[in-house]
């Protein structure tokens, strides 16, 4: 039996939960009172389990970086939120959405998490339409929903593109409401720098204050992470800038095993890098794969042409282009799910066919969705024989009535007008599926540690499908955590308030203030945007779309350099007592520096494609990803041992007693 | 691309500040503007010196995290966008640019470029929720039926970023267009009715308390709302506070 | 009633409405005056009631002096606090960029019709309240016996191109204010809705009408008298 307890309840997987609920011990409500909860993060899990913990009655303070819980990173997600209501008739299901979520994922997530996520998803609705989120309607005054990439039903609830935005706004206002009651007690502007463990138990963290540089000592008799994800380990990301691994990683030094780090997420619909000093990458939703054809050049020359500026894509004829989805893959053409598409685009750029400046773009083409549009409307408003022009004008308009803020800000960053010359874009990193290893509770391998949403690894396996990451931060934060954690708080409903005047909390500041110290005194000649664009090269060069042995073993060596030069020659001016961005910087930096070795270890390590894991050697003759279930139907999950290239591999071996195992087809 | 930098630093809430001088070259249009001032930060760096601090986080005009008055508007010359999302193409070379912290009692410098906008939390915090719980709510999504327009009104003023730049470029630093878009949202839905007059008189004596000026409908924060918050809200924010106050 | 002023909106409220009620007084004044041009007689007859009637002279002459006082020292008041949310001001402010003229300037063009109407006053008012109560002549005659309103009146534009252009000059601000302030006032109370757009464009039409009506009048009176 392997160290991981997984603790999954028994019985079918769809009476597991409520077996579950009813089985764990709960804290009366007079002793939640006097036990105190720390929240690190406040996008949608960590909102929601805030809101809930202190509703519940815990005193809860939670922790973010940004200068207010509302604009963590959740807020940017556009798309919407899955949950199987079934208010469309059109056959879903609990055990559909579970089906969806884990072939999607390549059979790479543990069954009864992601059930229970199909099975509290419609709760999500109900719950936030009460506290006034403002998801999209149909004139009968009932909710719309709108379909996503790789399943069969519409079972997407939206709003507009700001899904993610509203959600998190319900979130925070909710935790507005325990602010108002005294029961939360928000710190904005602060970085959790380490968890403090007391005898074996998370009992509190340290934090940096961000604007006074002070270290402070928080309490707690549990500890949430709720984080977020580690897709800035490749610099240039659709994270936000201050996404970052510390908060995990630093758990992870103290014995929180992190799982899965090589899966990682890279969205095909980004717009591509236009300069070596770009910061950020930008998405555009993938709805847009739903009118939208992706096409290259048929011939290398036209490439050339169109890189040089001599010639323009409206230009090439209809046989000259290579709609490589639909030719690849007829049954679902430009809908294949996110890793094919992304993959598919990088192995044309490869190939040569790229389109942009440094030929790493292909087309997003409107045209014929322009055409096929304006001649639906004509026809349907009567006109019986429109010229070209006509169709042209109609068609724009039925696009940009679909699509139109999200033309406006492709032309905003672009400067190019969609509706004249095809989009051009390129994956990019946008979701981590791998985090921290949690248990069915949703704790950590250090007891009264959680993790919660993108922060930890438990249900999208190795490929997430579009709109289920809000869903599971809020599963995680409204439905899941708040009852688990009772089962664990119940042994504290005795220990009375945490002192953070002992030994424990005292080393844990110290050491944190060593390594500030040590960051400050290296006063080298490069800032650390320097370092963490070189990682993120290795990263995507080596670690990204696709790995092979060598290139992984290769990263490896590169990033522990790499690190060593961090060291020895990164500069931070300012002090460390004081607001200092580059300190903050300087601090996540490190932390994936670690990350990063640990992530190409995992990868070396499955010698398998499954999901966004794609390894050139375990391919099929036509280039598709090649899964190993014999060897690799298990979670890695890596336990610190002092160097990233130590850590020690655990296997949860995953069970499929609900789907049976098969290759992902969309041919 | 040339260009002179004329930028506001201060160290801490308590210095006092002064305007730098930089001058910065090779910045290309397709550079946003965040950008621009990394490569100017980086440049900073390698010379020893602090760089300029500035709030930003997402990047793609939605958290709502960055600021800066640029040449004497919010989010600078562009509309509909956020600083994040304001291009360099939009200068020229050779130009000046006047960068300049979002400027208001409510919103004290914290250090060069970053302001505190706690504030606005705390508007939030005196009603900008439905008193719902959020554990176990069992009422069905679709039992409260809303009127397609409502719904496409509230949401509307919800796409409100909290940015400040509607207090950063009203000429009496008034907040009325961040507590109007919330009282809106919720006034507009069944959902939000019933505490309705009591959020109103909370929110707006919170946003007093504060030290925001008065609205005197300049329409400038409408202008300058990345997210194009309509004044509408202001009025529906004020006629929800006459008939609150009428209630008692 | 600082009870019912103490937060911004209702004082920006109270603002409002003394605002919408001296609007409906410019549009009164202004019929009256206008009669000046079109008949001297009918101009000293409602002259005449105006100056005499006892309702319009106890009751609404004190509540129309206390709609102006209050109206500007309210203006000050507010324009003092929002001066003080922003103490730090900027050095680059393009206000010019987001809002008109009008708009940002109310405290100078409500502080211009402010002095004139100390001129205003001091031109008739004062003139009218000795006569009639400190003298006690209520008859509103002159000595040829005849009223004595519409040639007061005149006299003080004939031949006075100083007086002339201080009072064309004031109506031009007079017009900046109402530009702004007419429409300005019924979003305050919470008006915007569909009907809004005509709203404006009559409020507009009305800022720049009347102003201009009243620099007609004087103008007239001062050119007929060449």
């Amino acid at each position: 039996m392997s160290i991981l307890d997984s603790k999954i309840p028994s019985g079918p997987i769809a009476e597991k939960w409520t077996k579950h609920k009813n089985e764990i011990n709960l804290v009366n409500p007079a002793n939640k009172r006097n036990i105190d909860i720390i929240v690190v993060g406040t996008g949608l899990a960590g909102a929601s389990a805030a809101a809930t913990l202190a509703e519940l009655g815990y005193n809860v303070k939670t922790f973010c970086f940004q200068d207010s819980p509302r604009r963590a990173h959740s807020i940017a997600a556009q798309g919407g939120i899955n949950a199987s209501k079934n208010y469309q008739g059109d056959g879903d299901s609990d055990y559909r959405l579970f089906y969806d979520t884990v072939k999607g994922g390549d059979y790479r997530s543990r069954e009864a998490n992601v059930y229970r996520l199909a099975e509290v998803s419609s709760n999500i609705i109900d719950q936030c339409v009460a506290q006034g989120v403002p998801f999209a309607r149909e004139y009968g005054g009932l909710l719309d929903n709108r379909s996503f990439g790789g399943v069969l039903v519409s079972r997407t609830f939206y709003a507009k593109g700001q899904t993610g935005q509203q959600l998190l706004l319900g979130a925070y206002s909710a935790m507005n409401r325990q602010i108002n009651r005294g029961k939360i007690q928000a710190f904005n502007r602060h970085e959790m720098m380490d968890i403090v463990k007391v005898d074996g138990k998370a009992r509190g963290i340290i934090a940096r204050n961000l604007v006074t540089g002070e270290i402070e000592r928080h309490s707690a008799h549990a500890v949430v992470l709720a984080s977020g994800g580690y897709g800035n380990v490749f610099f240039l990301s659709t994270n936000a800038m201050g996404s970052n691994v510390t908060a995990a990683w630093r758990a992870h030094k103290k014995g929180a095993f992190f799982a899965n780090p090589c899966f990682t997420q890279i969205h095909p619909t980004c717009i591509p890098v236009s300069g070596d000093l770009q910061a950020k990458l930008t998405l555009m939703s993938e709805s847009l794969r739903n009118d939208g054809r992706i096409w290259v050049p048929k011939h290398q020359k036209d490439a050339e042409a169109i890189r040089s500026g001599q010639l323009k894509p409206t230009e090439l004829k209809e046989e000259d282009r290579d709609y490589y989805l639909e030719r690849r893959y007829p049954a679902f053409g430009n809908l294949v799910p996110r890793d094919v598409a992304s993959r598919a685009a990088k192995e044309r750029c490869d190939a040569g066919y790229g389109v942009n400046k440094t030929g790493q773009a292909v087309y997003l083409d409107f045209a014929s969705a322009i055409e096929r549009y304006g001649k639906e409307k004509a026809f349907s408003s009567g006109h019986k024989n429109p010229s070209q022009d006509e169709i042209i004008k109609l068609g724009k308009e039925v696009v940009e009535s679909k699509y139109g803020n999200l033309f406006d800000m492709y032309q905003k960053i672009t400067d190019q007008n969609p509706y004249e010359t095809p989009m051009m874009i390129f994956p990019a990193v946008h979701y981590t599926m791998g985090g921290l290893w949690v248990d069915y509770n949703l704790m950590t391998t250090i007891p009264g540690c959680y993790a919660a949403g993108e922060a930890n690894f438990s249900d999208h396996g190795a490929n997430r499908l579009g709109a289920s990451a809000l869903m599971q931060g809020l599963a995680d934060g409204y439905f899941v955590l708040p009852y688990t954690i009772g089962d664990y708080l119940s042994n504290d409903i005795q220990t009375g308030p945490i002192s953070t005047e002992t030994k424990e909390f005292e080393q844990a500041e110290k050491e944190v203030l060593d390594s500030l110290n040590r960051l400050m005194n290296i006063k080298g000649d490069k800032p650390v945007d320097y370092f963490h664009r070189k990682l993120g090269l290795i990263m995507w060069n080596k670690c990204g779309m696709s790995r092979n042995e060598n290139e992984l073993k290769e990263a490896i060596e590169e990033i522990a350099q790499l690190r060593e030069e961090f060291y020895s020659n990164v500069r931070i001016p300012g002090k460390a007592t004081a607001k200092n961005a580059e300190l903050e910087k300087a601090s996540r930096v490190a932390d994936f520096l670690e990350l990063g070795e640990l992530f190409a270890k995992d990868a070396l390590d499955r010698n398998e494609s499954c999901g966004g894991h794609f390894r050139e050697e375990y391919q099929t003759e036509d280039g598709e990803a090649l899964r190993d279930d014999e060897n690799y139907r298990y979670v890695s999950a890596w336990e610190y041992k002092g160097q990233p290239k130590d850590a020690v591999l655990h296997k949860e071996q995953l069970i499929f007693e609900n789907i049976e195992l098969k290759t992902r087809s969309y041919k | 691309m040339k260009l002179k930098l004329n930028i506001w630093r201060q160290e801490d809430a308590n210095a006092k500040g002064q305007f730098e001088s930089y001058d910065l070259d090779g910045i290309d249009g397709d550079m946003s503007f965040l950008e621009m001032l990394d490569v100017l930060n980086n440049n900073l760096v390698e010379q020893g010196v602090e760089p300029v601090e500035f709030d930003h986080d997402c990047r793609e005009g939605i958290c709502g995290m960055c600021s800066l008055q640029i040449n004497g508007e919010p989010h600078g010359p562009d509309r509909r966008v956020t600083t994040c999302q304001l291009h360099m193409r939009k200068f020229k070379d050779g130009d000046t640019i006047t960068i300049e912290p979002f400027r208001a009692k409510a919103f004290p410098v914290i250090k060069d470029l970053v302001v505190d906008r706690s504030a606005f939390d705390r508007i939030q915090h005196a009603g900008g929720y439905i008193s719902v719980n959020t554990s176990g709510n069992t009422q069905d999504a679709n039992s409260i039926p809303i009127e397609k327009e409502n719904a496409d009104m509230a949401f509307n003023a919800a796409t409100c970023i909290g940015c400040g730049a509607c207090v950063a470029a009203c000429k009496n630093a008034s907040a009325m267009l961040f507590t109007s878009a919330k009282v809106s949202q919720y006034a507009l839905l069944p959902q939000g009715e019933i505490e309705a007059t009591e959020r109103v008189l909370n929110m707006v004596e919170q946003m007093d308390k504060e030290g925001f000026g008065n609205c005197t409908n300049t329409g400038a924060c409408e202008i300058e709302c990345p997210k194009g918050i309509s004044l509408e809200n202001i009025a529906r924010l004020n006629r929800e506070y006459l008939s609150a106050s009428f209630k008692g | 009633m600082s009870g019912i002023l103490k937060t911004s909106i209702a004082r920006k409220f109270a603002m409002a409405l003394s605002g919408l009620f001296l609007v409906l007084f410019l549009a009164q004044h202004f019929t009256i005056n206008f009669t000046s041009v079109v008949s001297p007689d009918t101009f000293n007859e409602i002259s005449h009631f105006m100056g005499t009637n006892f309702l319009v002279q106890a009751i609404l002459q004190p509540v129309l002096i206390f709609g102006v006082v209050f109206h500007f020292i309210m203006g000050f008041v507010l324009e003092i606090k929002n001066n003080k949310a922003r103490v730090v001001k900027y050095k680059n402010y393009n206000g010019g960029a987001n809002a008109p003229w009008v708009s940002r300037n109310m405290i100078i063009s409500g502080a211009v019709v402010l002095a004139f109407l100390g001129l205003h006053f001091y031109d008739f008012w004062i003139h009218e309240m000795q006569v009639k109560y400190l003298q006690g002549d209520m008859s509103g005659l002159n000595a040829a016996g005849e009223f004595r309103y519409y040639e007061e009146t005149v006299a003080k534009f004939a031949g006075q191109p100083v007086r002339l252009g201080i009072y064309v000059l004031s109506f031009v601000f007079l017009m900046l204010h109402l530009l702004h302030g007419f429409a300005s006032s019924f979003q305050t109370v919470g008006f915007n809705n569909k009907y809004s757009k005509g709203l404006k464009v009559f409020t507009k039409a009305f800022a720049i009408v009347i102003p201009l009506g009243f620099a007609f009048i004087a103008i007239f009176h001062y050119i007929n008298n060449l």
